[in-house]
């Protein structure tokens, strides 16, 4: 597959937007960790900012930065939302719920457990009646979506949003599932160039061969939480050479990306 | 779209196990939804069980085992479903099938009754039962296929889409051939979650009756094997059409009651297959038998087709299978189109006198060449198919 990666958003420890984050994955600046900041979800109106669990702030926060820096509309884009579970905080309090007296769940709880919450809020908080999905792959899910939101744009011909994200589950869970930190990236994808492009993408299937980031602080967020199997691409994005890399998919199939700077 | 040939089909719900089981059902309008035993509601909740889950997953696969991979095991079986996979795997490479499957339950049910237990037991197997992953996981190891793949989990369109999902892979050259499908299962979180919202009804679904009061919840797995189809496909061959997917940026739970979403991946999908809505000889309703819902569809559908075109809704015969209804839809379609019926409602006594008169009550045959099939979701998601006969 052949495609032009358009505008980037990204969100996670010590890594707050595209800008500052891109002089970090460079190595012109150096990487301090920090707690991943999440913004508040501006895009949605009042009642539903209140409503919107995290995943959807997290996804919602690096969605928007994206098209803001490509300054396109939303609203004319398919969304793709890849991540490697649901909202944890959500899906552990009707867990908690159930296995109590009273198994009352709360609506607004029950239909925020979806997979495809943050693409609902989306396209509630963007006006977008075009198509959104959301798709899992358990570790791998970040290329799972990059396949999708690819394939889409091959068969569209117009702008597609991949957006990537997970978070931390709170206990029990986080001890059966361990993910590093809250991680949040977008790519603006096409199958034609624009004058917004700032990388031509040649992807295609291959088999694994060990891979890492540059710099072991990135490699640690790239082992440790599934939407930062990212980082090696918007490594070689960020330093602004040809690259080929390979991002982490199955035990036995990876990806293999080579990264043009235009 | 370049039509894609679906050559192989499975479906196990509470109508039975294989098509010819869910055929026979829906020739004799027998209903398979029955009073809620799986859970105690707060209502009398009918619901669509599938039995004979209490057998695990053989050992080899016994990390995986759960309600929802069990019942995705035994749809691999009906129909001869695993023995179709192995040829594709023989004529195209493992490497060269994709697998696109669909969920919104996944495993959930063992990590409730984990946390009902107190704990989460030693070695709980997350990645191969609850995650949403989970059932990918599974089939991937069940049919050793090494192609790309992802479970996509948008609530009850998550295995209609997978139809749009296969042509989109198909045609960017990642795969030859691809599985798609899925299984959904009870669990507390969406029996007492539906509840919650107060769209379940007591009794069975009616799905567009004027007395209708909500859904009933049923279990199904279904799957199918898509290839690219010849020049001149075989007369009785089966084949994929046209997809079409929007989104309402209306409501969470809450369908666009205009129905201007459902609208729009309609004509999509027609667009997508070259047909104009007089070729669709009948269409398979989502129609879960809520208030909002079904008269969101009716509006859609008639303001599209008009009044007349023969439709109607599944789900009084299975319950709504929530992410495995489009394979229930794909299910009903191919026999529609194969045996030459259009299925009734059963639970479906009077129509709701605001609703267009090509709604089906009652079975009866007909010639059949193009069925749409829909599937509209929680977080207004959108997805209608097309099915069709190679026959002239």
């Amino acid at each position: 597959m052949k495609l032009f990666l358009n505008a980037v958003g990204l969100r996670g420890p010590g890594l707050d937007g595209w800008e500052a984050s891109a002089l970090i994955l460079a190595g012109k600046v150096p990487y301090l960790a920090a707690p991943t900041a999440i913004p508040p979800a501006t895009l949605l109106p009042p009642n539903e900012r209140r409503r919107a669990p995290q995943t959807v702030r997290l996804a919602l926060a690096v969605g928007a930065e994206a098209f803001a820096s490509a300054r396109l509309a939303p609203a004319d884009c398919a969304a793709v939302f890849a991540s490697s579970g649901g909202d944890g905080e959500t899906i552990h309090d009707i867990l908690a719920t159930l296995a109590g007296p009273l198994r009352e769940l709360s609506p607004t709880r029950f239909h925020n457990s979806v997979h495809n919450v943050a693409a609902g809020y989306w396209s509630i908080a963007t006006g977008a009646k075009t198509p959104a999905t959301s798709l899992c792959a358990h570790d791998g899910s970040f290329v799972g979506g990059l396949l999708e939101a690819g394939a889409q744009a091959l068969a569209a011909e117009g702008m597609v949003a991949l957006i990537a994200y997970d978070l931390p589950y709170p206990e029990p869970l986080a001890s059966v599932r361990h993910i590093g930190a809250a991680f949040g990236v977008a790519l603006l994808l096409s199958a034609v160039s624009s004058t917004q492009s700032l990388a031509r993408l040649e992807i295609e299937l291959c088999a694994p061969d060990s891979y890492a980031c540059t710099r072991p602080e990135l490699e640690d967020l790239r082992r440790n939480i599934p939407a930062a199997r990212v980082l090696p691409l918007l490594e070689a994005l960020a330093r602004g050479e040809e690259a080929a890399v390979e991002l982490d998919y199955f035990d036995d199939l990876a990806l293999a990306v080579r990264v043009t700077p235009l | 779209m370049k039509p894609l040939l679906i050559s192989g089909l499975s479906l196990v719900s509470a109508l039975g196990d294989g098509l010819e089981a869910t055929r026979l059902a829906l020739h004799k309008g027998h209903s398979a939804l029955a009073p809620c035993g799986f859970e105690k509601l707060p209502i009398n909740a009918w619901a669509g069980e599938v039995h004979g889950l209490d057998t695990a997953l053989p050992s080899a696969f016994s990390t995986f085992d759960c309600r929802n991979n069990r019942l995705a095991e035994r749809a691999l079986v009906a129909d001869g479903f695993e023995q179709e996979v192995a040829r594709a795997i023989a004529k195209y490479g493992a490497h060269r099938v994709g697998l696109f499957t669909g969920t919104s339950t996944s495993g959930i049910l063992t990590t409730e009754r984990a946390y009902q237990a107190g704990a989460l037991p030693d070695g709980f197997a997350y990645a191969e039962t609850h995650n949403t992953y989970a059932l990918g996981r599974f089939l991937r190891a069940r049919l050793g296929l090494t192609g790309p793949g992802f479970t996509l989990s948008t609530a009850c369109a998550a295995t209609a889409k997978l139809f749009a999902v296969a042509a989109r892979m198909m045609a960017a050259g990642l795969c030859d051939a691809a599985v798609i499908g899925g299984a959904d299962s009870f669990c507390g979180t969406t029996l007492f979650g539906f509840h919650a919202l107060g769209v379940m009804a007591a009794g069975p679904c009616r799905p567009f009756d004027e007395a209708r009061t909500g859904i009933s919840i049923g279990e199904a797995a279904g799957f199918a094997l898509l290839e690219r189809a010849p020049e001149t496909p075989a007369p009785e061959a089966l084949l994929l059409l046209g997809t079409g997917e929007s989104s309402d940026a209306y409501h969470m739970s809450s369908p666009d009651p205009e129905g201007n979403g459902a609208a729009t991946a309609m004509r999509q999908a027609l667009a997508d297959a070259g047909l104009a809505p007089e070729a669709i000889d009948y269409i398979n309703l989502h129609g879960t038998a809520t208030l909002v819902g079904d008269a969101a569809e009716d509006k859609a559908v008639s303001g599209l087709f008009g009044p007349g075109t023969p439709r109607s809704s599944a789900k009084g015969f299975t319950g709504h299978t929530l992410g495995a209804a489009g394979m229930v839809g794909a299910a009903v379609a191919a026999l529609a189109i194969r045996h030459g019926f259009l299925p009734g409602s059963p639970h479906t006594n009077r129509l709701d006198a605001g609703f267009a008169p090509g709604h089906l009550l009652t079975g009866r045959p007909a010639e059949i060449h193009h069925v749409m099939c829909n599937a509209f979701g929680f977080g207004g998601v959108n997805c209608s198919f097309i099915l069709g006969s190679a026959a002239p």
